[in-house]
């Protein structure tokens, strides 16, 4: 994949200034652009962002029900961490070729929270280009990670994003590396919660790395179909695309932390706190998955 | 529809509030857009001139607005501008959809031309530039946002020709507007429209029975009405609305969604891979899907409309309900295909409806409705007279007016008459004619200008004496050279 189409939440697309701002006059902020957010036409079953809460709802009744209730028997801590009301950033470690940590957040804040709320998954823009997962991705409420979508969820919508600030790098490692978090991008979902002024909630899920283990890459095979990476998983390639599906029964334990919080404006202008905060967050949620995995006494079980 | 406002083609009321009065300039006059803009402008009583330039006949039938043909040639287009004291430009004539022309006429029409009229317009009395660009400018890529904002660039340089154009059109509008800082420059980037009366690809693709899509591609659609786009360029004429501005609709909506909405099935016949080459087979076969369009059936684009919103303006239609417009007209059109001819220009009727002096129904004057002043200073004449006389007014209001009206001239004629004798006596005095009736200096030149086309020969001379001699407004002085000119050529033909 071409370095410009990697998916960042860094601001990265050079702005335009507007014409015809006069000198002496302050620009229009986007503060006050709320008020013309579209309404909601209850006729339509997808909203603007291609969600689908027919395709979601049959998916969260079926699959991820199943998956949740009885294969990874999910148990949740600290879900009072998570907001009731208005923006916030779950950002999460990452694992799996095809990852059932997503999900499996959604569905923990959807079962667990007090007031359940829908939560919005960033994915790569590779998902956007890929025919089938084009069509699918957006239907499930996923959202491509692009810093004007992420600013427009969290600040505009007020809604909760989850964002894996690990990426790729954090699907695609391989078993012997499980549960040693990758580079955290670089803090550009630090910088975006800190422009949309929402707190983030660092979460850890232990049980993913051994449910969608990874032994090796086929690079060659990936570069064929156009996919990012083309595991070799117990059950993929030998058993076709359903495979990809062919989790292990590995116990999820999911742990919402404390939230960070950052209400003053113009905290983003400072990268060094940027950086600072997002090495704090990712030490923060390594500390905790160690400690999980350490009183985890079966990787089945629990 | 929508919200229960009774959509009636070719008709837009635009907002006219709290504005000075405005004289138009439309380039593109012909085009679709040119045609419908005038056309509201006329209904609104703050345009004061409308004009429209093109280098083919109109396509639309106007009652006030002055057509010239003439294409983009700067100097032609900068007399224009000047003689008749333009303050409005709205540049109309963006090709935005490479099926309409060939790509070398496109970029003659889209970059040269937007070149040569903003030419016209710098160093001139034009103090609002309005510039119909399109969202095009964004054009479609894999990692573009879900919704673009103004300021926004695009992720990637352009990759069809039409992008190109725009880019490099709105490149030009935006150095114009840097180095005129005393004109409004708005840019306006319209998403694709949609609405019963506007031929787009768009239509042409979703009037199919069955609607060909991309293969596991479902993208973000937005589009906006057509009567909105109208209505969005007259608010740029009236209000000042300086930079970008996105205009589409509210709500974005998935291909599959849309054509749910048209009733119709869609099938995903265009492969993922080589889609470009089964476009040209497409094209060879008689369906004509331009590029840009592929990129849109394959990743959609979506519009941040807020900050036109911010600035006042609402939308009539939302998405859905535009494609809603757009369902209810494909489903009464085999009913109704030949009804409507389609209207030609015809010159010398024109001419005739407008200059001619035989023509007396006032319905066809060139001024057919009264302006508010116009209706005060009528009914004020209207009470001197039946003071004077004691008559009552005649049956229809019509009528009425007609009556009213000459019993004026007559009043003024012997006026008139009166201080050409009074002025014959004094001979040799510097005396300055009469004013033709009371408080007739303290009348705007745009409600005098537009009486004068009612006023016969004499009285346009004498109307000029007074002028002249007591407060020589020259706007007023041209006005009457004009129409005395006009009488002449009239005369002479």
């Amino acid at each position: 994949m071409p370095e410009a189409a990697r998916t960042s939440l860094r601001v990265r697309d050079p702005e335009v200034p507007d014409i015809g701002a006069r000198p002496g006059l302050p620009a229009r902020r986007d503060d006050d652009m709320r008020p013309y957010l579209p309404g909601v036409e209850p006729e339509r079953q997808l909203n603007d962002w291609g969600r689908s809460e027919r395709v979601e709802g049959f998916m969260d009744r079926t699959l991820v029900d199943f998956f949740y209730h009885h294969w990874f028997r999910v148990e949740v801590e600290g879900i009072e961490n998570v907001p009731a009301t208005g923006g916030a950033m779950v950002v999460s470690n990452h694992s799996g070729a095809l990852p059932p940590d997503a999900p499996m957040i959604a569905k923990a804040i959807k079962e667990e929270h007090p007031h359940p709320r829908p939560l919005n998954i960033t994915v790569e823009h590779f998902f956007k280009g890929y025919p089938g997962f084009s069509m699918l991705i957006p239907k499930m409420g996923c959202v491509a990670a692009h810093p004007a979508n992420v600013q427009r969820l969290l600040y505009d919508e007020q809604q909760l994003v989850l964002v894996f600030p690990e990426g790729r790098k954090g699907t695609e490692k391989l078993y012997k590396d499980r549960y040693r978090l990758r580079r955290f991008g670089r803090g550009g979902f630090v910088d975006a919660a800190m422009r949309a002024r929402v707190p983030i909630v660092p979460v850890c899920v232990v049980g993913a790395e051994e449910a969608a283990p990874i032994f090796a890459h086929l690079t060659p095979l990936a570069k064929l179909t156009g996919l990012t990476y083309f595991p070799i998983t117990p059950t993929f390639p030998h058993f076709g695309l359903l495979g990809m599906l062919g989790y292990l029964p590995a116990k999820f334990r999911i742990r919402f932390l404390e939230p960070f919080h950052f209400d003053a404006e113009g905290l983003n202008e400072d990268k060094a706190l940027v950086q600072t905060v997002a090495q704090e967050i990712r030490a923060r949620i390594q500390e905790n998955v160690w400690e999980m995995v350490k009183k985890r006494k079966s990787v089945w079980f629990g | 529809m929508g919200d229960g406002q009774e959509a009636e083609v070719g008709v837009v009321r635009v907002e006219d509030r709290r504005s000075a009065p405005r004289r138009v300039l439309i380039t593109g006059l012909s085009t679709y857009w040119g045609g419908r803009l005038a056309q509201a402008l006329e209904q609104s009583e703050a345009v004061e001139a409308i004009v429209g330039v093109d280098n083919r006949d109109p396509t639309r039938e106007l009652e006030r607005t002055e057509f010239v043909r003439v294409g983009t040639q700067h100097a032609l287009l900068r007399r224009i501008v000047e003689a008749a004291e333009i303050d409005t430009v709205v540049d109309s004539r963006l090709v935005v959809d490479s099926v309409t022309t060939s790509p070398r006429k496109a970029h003659e029409n889209n970059v040269i031309g937007t070149m040569n009229i903003l030419a016209a317009c710098s160093g001139s009395s034009v103090r609002r530039f309005v510039f119909k660009s399109s969202a095009h400018y964004y054009g479609t890529a894999q990692d573009d946002p879900a919704f673009f904002t103004e300021s926004m660039g695009r992720p990637h340089p352009p990759t069809t020709r039409i992008e190109r154009d725009i880019v490099e059109a709105e490149a030009t509008v935006r150095d114009f507007a840097e180095k005129s800082p005393h004109v409004t420059t708005t840019i306006m980037r319209f998403a694709n429209v949609l609405g019963p009366d506007v031929r787009t690809s768009h239509t042409t693709l979703f009037s199919l029975p069955v609607v060909p899509t991309i293969l596991g591609f479902d993208p973000r659609y937005q589009f906006v009405h057509e009567d909105d786009v109208v209505a969005a360029l007259g608010h740029a004429v009236f209000a000042d609305i300086p930079g970008i501005h996105n205009i589409a609709a509210d709500g974005v909506l998935a291909l599959t969604e849309v054509i749910d909405l048209l009733g119709k099935r869609w099938a995903p016949v265009l492969p993922p891979w080589g889609t470009g080459l089964t476009a040209a087979v497409l094209r060879r076969l008689g369906l004509r899907i331009p590029p840009e369009m592929l990129g849109q059936l394959r990743f959609g684009r979506g519009l941040d409309n807020r900050k036109l919103k911010a600035t006042g303006f609402a939308y009539r239609y939302t998405t859905r309900e535009t494609v809603i417009a757009l369902a209810e007209y494909l489903r009464l059109y085999p009913v109704t295909r030949d009804v409507a001819e389609p209207f030609r220009y015809e010159r010398e009727v024109e001419d005739f409806l407008r200059w001619s002096p035989h023509v007396k129904n006032p319905a066809y004057r060139s001024q057919p409705l009264l302006s508010t002043p116009e209706a005060e200073e009528l009914s004020r004449l209207a009470a001197a007279h039946a003071e004077r006389t004691g008559t009552p007014g005649g049956a229809s209001s019509v009528e009425q007016a007609e009556t009213l009206v000459r019993a004026a001239r007559a009043d003024e004629v012997e006026r008139d008459a009166a201080v050409a004798r009074a002025s014959g006596r004094s001979n040799g005095q510097e005396q300055s004619p009469a004013a033709p009736m009371e408080r007739y200096d303290d009348l705007e030149p745009g409600e005098v200008i537009s009486l004068l086309g009612s006023l016969e020969t004499g009285d346009l001379l004498a109307l000029r004496d007074h002028e002249r001699a007591a407060s020589a407004r020259p706007r007023i002085l041209a006005a009457i050279d004009g129409v005395l000119a006009r009488r002449e050529a009239a005369k002479g033909a």
